[in-house]
């Protein structure tokens, strides 16, 4: 029986890792000075994937990212760890698309994968912190959804149980398939590099990258087919253009502002006893307390 | 027509969540500055009397979807009859909470509507755009006012050409307000059985705890918060002791709930809960900009810290250097010495 899952996932800026360079002096942000990494939520939706296909005889894992040529990284480092396949949606063209054109593109290119079983991914990427392009091609795919995933309980060819992490509480529920899940940061953490896997996929590459490549991998992937990561570009999904990038996006970005400190008039104290007594007698006597 | 949208979520006691209240009382102010009708849509099980509760928040018109098969919440159904009423009734503004439920379903509809989405907000505004390339204007949009890229930076996203405008808007940082007591606007019931079908319900509940809230950070007049500075889980139990003391609740910076001195229901932040209290100490709390938004607002807040140079201190309005075992009991002796 083949079973597919396909695996959304996202190269991100390392915005938890902020240094003082991050930020333009215009106040927009500076992405270069900014590492690049497998968006953390992503990771844990790919433990989860890899999970599914333990338990389900003849599942294979498929990746979509969408990104420029350099996320190709986050397909080799998910070879590493278990899926069968990657595919680099890569274009300037979608270049300036919000999660709605985000998730046109995504959805187009699913398509492209018919049959499927489950699409999974991570809640949301910590560059937009979101949580909508799940959704969002849920809908365009006209599929269930179930976010806030922690754990994939059970599978088997007519029904998936899952267990949702919610903010104040747990909700086991059923679906059918095919089904999108967003999985949530509670859930385990994902697996190291498998070293066997790390040598069968390391001269892995899309076409951008072999053209960089100073000798020629030609014999190898005649030999291997499988090394070749492929990449989409618009053309090869079949897009309505006024649907893609910045036009294909209805919100636009009016203002940034640098989050800058005003700095206020404070009053300096120190840890002794006639310090702390007035404090909390001006706070008693302003009725702030007491 | 063209009027403001809250989508308003059922709680677990069946009342309306704090969150569509907070966003209630916002549209309110929003749908009169622009001189439009404010409609909430309530979609749950048993809603007998619920306009009871909304209207006093200035709601006009009350949509009301009640079916046993929609509490507890699940997205299909719900977004099967919201996407047929925004198609219907054509608003200008939808809201939705940053809530599990709100971020689950709004999506969703504006897939579905294509329109724009905004997650997250902390601040809405009405004003004017001027499309750079055009130089068309667009009069009396939606301003939606979030923090992005981890929290450094803040955005104002606009929707100038598609209808409605949505946004999710984070719970705590709109107020609540009452508009008039007697205030009465008048009911819309659903019918339900037009907008559903069998497919909708192929998700299942099979099992659920959910638990009311029991640390509530984000009501509290006063906060006594703690950080990485704290040091052990042993030592915040010093700032409980001041937090009964005078009234407060504990909240916590990420770095403390990360390191496990503090339960996640405190913390305090853009990850955590968003505060305006009365008063806010933050001992041994640095103040990453991620923690600052969440709290900065606040009226008064002192800051214990054994540097001086913590960037938390740049907002405070007493700052207090040195080691907070020392300080906090003092500050426990003076406040029972002065009291009363």
């Amino acid at each position: 029986m083949s079973f597919k899952i396909i695996l959304l996932a996202k190269q991100v800026p390392d915005t938890k890792n902020v240094g003082k360079d991050a930020m333009k002096k215009d106040g927009t942000v500076n992405r270069s000075a900014l590492p690049a990494i497998f968006n953390p939520e992503d990771m844990n939706a790919l433990e989860q994937a890899i999970r599914i296909k333990e338990s389900v005889e003849g599942a294979e894992i498929i990746l979509l990212t969408m990104g420029p040529p350099r996320a190709a990284n986050i397909i080799r480092e998910s070879l590493y760890r278990g899926i069968d396949k990657g595919y680099l949606i890569t274009d300037r063209r979608f270049a300036g698309s919000d999660t709605l054109a985000t998730s046109y593109a995504i959805s187009l290119a699913i398509k492209k994968l018919e049959p499927f079983n489950i699409v999974i991914s991570g809640r949301q990427a910590i560059d937009g912190d979101t949580a909508q392009v799940g959704p969002q091609t849920a809908e365009k795919l006209n599929i269930p959804q179930i976010t806030y995933a922690e754990k994939i309980l059970n599978v088997n060819n007519k029904q998936i149980t899952v267990k949702r992490r919610l903010e104040r509480g747990i909700e086991i529920v059923t679906s059918t398939m095919p089904v999108l899940i967003t999985v949530n940061s509670s859930a385990p953490k994902c697996r190291a590099r498998n070293s066997k896997l790390v040598m069968k996929f390391k001269h892995s590459n899309t076409d951008s990258e072999l053209q960089n490549k100073t000798i020629s991998y030609t014999e190898l992937y005649d030999k291997r087919p499988y090394l070749k990561i492929k990449e989409w570009s618009v053309d090869d999904l079949n897009t309505n253009p006024e649907r893609l990038g910045l036009s294909g996006s209805p919100t636009k970005v009016k203002k940034i502002e640098n989050v800058v400190l005003q700095q206020k008039q404070s009053k300096a104290l120190s840890d002794n006893n006639n310090d702390i007594q007035e404090l909390m007698k001006e706070l008693i006597n302003s009725h702030i307390i007491g | 027509m063209n009027n403001l949208f809250v989508y308003c979520e059922v709680a677990e006691d069946n009342s309306i969540a704090d969150i569509s209240i907070e966003l209630l009382s916002k549209g309110r102010r929003l749908a009169n500055e622009l001189n439009c009708k404010l409609e909430a849509l309530v979609i749950g099980n048993k809603l007998n009397k619920i306009e009871e509760q909304l209207f006093p928040y200035g709601v006009d018109i009350l949509h009301i979807a009640d079916d046993k098969r929609l509490f507890p919440y699940t997205t299909l159904p719900h977004a099967s009859i919201v996407k047929e009423i925004l198609k219907k009734e054509k608003p200008q503004i939808v809201l939705f909470g940053a809530s599990p439920i709100g971020r689950d379903l709004a999506p969703r509809i504006a897939s579905s509507l294509r329109c724009g989405l905004t997650a997250d907000c902390t601040n809405l505004k009405i004003g004017d755009y001027i499309e750079d390339k055009t130089k068309k204007q667009y009069k009396n949009i939606l301003y939606q006012i979030r923090p992005a890229f981890g929290g450094n930076i803040i955005a104002t996203i606009v929707n100038p050409k598609t209808r409605p405008q949505m946004a999710t808007v984070r719970e705590g940082v709109m107020k609540k307000e009452i508009f008039l007591d007697n205030y009465k606007g008048i009911v819309k019931k659903i019918d339900v059985d037009k907008y559903l079908n069998d497919c909708d319900f192929v998700v299942k509940i099979i099992e659920r705890h959910i638990e009311q809230q029991k640390i509530n950070v984000k009501d509290a007049q006063i906060i006594v918060s703690g950080g990485y500075g704290v040091g052990s889980k042993e030592n915040f139990s010093i700032l409980f002791d001041l937090a009964k003391l005078i009234g407060a609740e504990v909240g916590a910076s990420r770095a403390a709930v990360d390191a496990g001195f503090a339960e996640k229901e405190r913390q305090v932040g853009q990850s955590g809960v968003t505060v305006h209290p009365k008063l806010y100490i933050a001992c041994g709390i640095s103040g990453a900009v991620q923690h600052r938004a969440g709290m900065e607002q606040s009226v008064k807040i002192i800051s214990i810290n054994i540097d001086k140079n913590a960037p938390i201190n740049k907002i405070a309005d007493y700052t207090i250097t040195g080691n907070l075992s020392k300080i906090i009991p003092k500050m426990i002796k003076y406040y029972k010495e002065n009291s009363k």
